[in-house]
């Protein structure tokens, strides 16, 4: 069961990979047509610009190229010819994953506080308010609570820098106070998700027999919720979070462009209107990975965290 | 999900039970009202916003809100009322024909395969799998930069996108449902394979795929007029809520009411959409699964 998972992961971040190379093989031009311009380069120039960047082998050489590159962490030169892909994405990913932890070090706790709270004080004044908050950022776009938060935090108060000036190259900690207003954006979007499901999870096993059962024995109230009700009401919980950090890993394009940050989202936009095709390639080959990747390994944790899973799989 | 419906009398007492149902709930009276409300506005703006929503007027540049013009003008002195009143017209145009043209495509494929099974269907997974890991902005970038901007590009872009994880949600449906007791009956009463997919399997999936579409509006919205922030969705001088969020942002220090009221508009109606869908869910006795954001 647990190789098969990790098999299935494995197929599918190859295809994943195929669909990326396909996807961008079937789009109508390619790197010589707009490094050289659409008009201006004429049939020798591209003939040429193609010989030299390999364009006119067959797909199914480049794809086996490409891959084998990517699997040794050669992501191959970006569409100028000159600039390897590997130094524009490494600063960037960098620059992500920072933003990333940052987001979830506050997100994380904060939200599985919030859950159990408003689970064990259910349709009480905490919950009502923290469920309530949880809906306005779980569905307002991010770039609508982002602009509020700059509008109120930053251009009323002036409490925070609205905007990262820092350059995509600086070390971590340049990019501090101006960090803060990103992070607490994306804490608070993925602290509703998180909040919503611990608080689901906490009142079905609060309703559950066993819970019951520890009450009629009289377990101190508690006792009973940390030793019983919270391990299992925070499994489920696993999975959300994974889903979560996938998403802070790959997909928070907007705030990235709202707060000017250098992440991996931003240069993601910046080639895609550059058609700057390898570099999208690679962005997205490396997002698609981490995203099945966390999922694999919240799967695992899963499965070792509930004895009852646990139990079924030795057996098998 | 309760017992298959048949008739079409009966259905029609079905829509108004779930509707009564709906109503019943404070979320969805909420929801339904902010909902045809901007239904209502989308139709009627064009005749009763007071100004045209391109005329530009260069004594107007950024002006507060004044008694001529309630919500102040733009950096193009244009009037904002006008523009917030129509702003999401072409956000429910869009979203309003690809939703369902998502469902319908990707509720088909994935009964298909659901019933089918085997190996096409374990090959099929993979690949929606392998869809669903990639950011869903990179995806309709690649295209929408590729084919262009505007509504014949738009809407094809979402309805393919958006259909995908409908197919996973219509594949578990259909298992989960074909396993269910009333279906054994059914097969024991003999009934033919085409009569039990029609009579007993489809009025159950149709359930979970309203509750799924009803989601789906609210996550196509969302990208809709994120796309239109980024500057890939609509093009000026078209109002557009997400557009003139990004428009007004330059200005955020000294003219705050040309972000303040699209930011209204836009969130009115996702919230709106939102509550409608979760009373959906409820009333339709759906488990709507918490899903992050793709």
């Amino acid at each position: 069961m647990l190789i098969r998972r990790v098999l299935l992961g494995g197929v599918t971040v190859c295809i994943v990979s195929l669909i990326i190379f396909a996807g961008v093989e079937m789009l109508p031009g390619d790197a010589c047509t707009q490094f050289l311009g659409e008009y201006q380069a004429d049939e020798e120039l591209l003939a040429q610009c193609r010989k030299d960047l390999d364009l006119n082998r067959p797909p199914i050489d480049r794809f086996a190229e490409w891959t084998q590159g990517a699997i040794t962490g050669d992501l191959g030169l970006a569409a100028d010819g000159t600039t390897k892909i590997s130094t524009i994405v490494g600063d960037r990913l960098k620059n992500s994953l920072l933003l990333a932890f940052c987001a979830m070090a506050v997100g994380i706790p904060l939200a599985l506080l919030l859950g159990v709270v408003s689970g064990l004080w259910r349709d009480r004044l905490p919950d009502i308010i923290a469920s309530t908050l949880a809906i306005f950022a779980m569905t307002i776009p991010e770039f609508v609570s982002a602009t509020l938060l700059i509008l109120v935090l930053s251009v009323w108060l002036g409490w925070l820098p609205g905007i990262v000036l820092t350059s995509a190259a600086a070390p971590a900690s340049e990019f501090f106070p101006e960090i803060l207003l990103p992070v607490i954006v994306l804490s608070f979007v993925m602290c509703a998700h998180i909040m919503r499901m611990v608080r689901s999870s906490v009142i079905d096993v609060m309703a559950s027999d066993y819970v019951q059962m520890a009450t009629l024995k009289g377990v101190p109230y508690w006792q009973m919720v940390f030793r019983h009700a919270l391990p299992n009401a925070l499994l489920p919980a696993i999975n959300v979070v994974a889903l979560t950090i996938a998403w802070l890993l790959g997909g928070v394009v907007v705030i990235e462009v709202v707060f000017n940050y250098p992440g991996l989202g931003r240069l993601m936009i910046d080639s895609i209107s550059d058609r700057n095709l390898p570099v999208v390639q690679s962005i997205a080959l490396i997002v698609a990975s981490v995203y099945v990747c966390v999922n694999l390994a919240a799967d695992l944790l899963t499965m070792i965290a509930n004895p009852k899973l646990r139990t079924m799989y030795m057996r098998k | 999900m309760t017992v298959s419906s048949t008739s079409h009398q009966q259905e029609h007492g079905r829509f108004i039970t779930v509707m009564k149902d709906i109503l019943a709930r404070p979320s969805g009276r909420i929801g339904l009202t902010l909902v045809l409300f901007h239904i209502l506005l989308a139709l009627l703006s064009p005749s009763i916003a007071p100004y045209d929503f391109k005329l530009q007027n260069s004594s107007l540049m950024l002006s507060p809100p004044s008694s001529e013009h309630w919500l102040g003008a733009d950096h193009l002195g244009r009037d904002i009322l006008s523009r917030t009143l129509m702003g999401g017209r072409e956000a429910l145009l869009v979203t309003g024909i690809a939703t369902p043209l998502a469902v319908i495509w990707g509720g088909f494929i994935g009964i298909l395969f659901g019933l089918v099974g085997g190996r096409v269907d374990e090959v099929l997974m993979r690949v929606v799998d392998a869809f669903l890991s990639l950011p869903w902005i990179l995806k309709m970038l690649v295209l929408i930069v590729t084919f262009g901007t505007g509504i014949g590009v738009l809407i094809p872009t979402l309805t393919f996108f958006y259909g995908i994880p409908v197919i996973r949600v219509a594949r578990a449906a259909t298992h989960d449902i074909i396993a269910r007791d009333f279906v054994w009956a059914a097969k024991a009463r003999g009934h033919s394979r085409i009569s039990i997919i029609w009579r007993e399997l489809l009025p159950n999936v149709l359930d979970t795929l309203m509750v799924e579409g009803a989601m789906r509006w609210s996550w196509m919205l969302l990208a809709f007029s994120s796309l239109s922030f980024l500057g890939f969705g609509v093009s000026p001088p078209t109002p557009d809520w997400g557009l003139m969020i990004s428009d007004a942002r330059g200005f955020m220090s000294f003219a705050p009411w040309g972000v303040i009221a699209p930011v209204i508009g836009l969130s009115s109606l996702i919230i709106g959409i939102n509550l409608s869908a979760d009373a959906l869910a409820k009333a339709l006795g759906i488990d709507r699964a918490q899903k992050a954001p793709m």
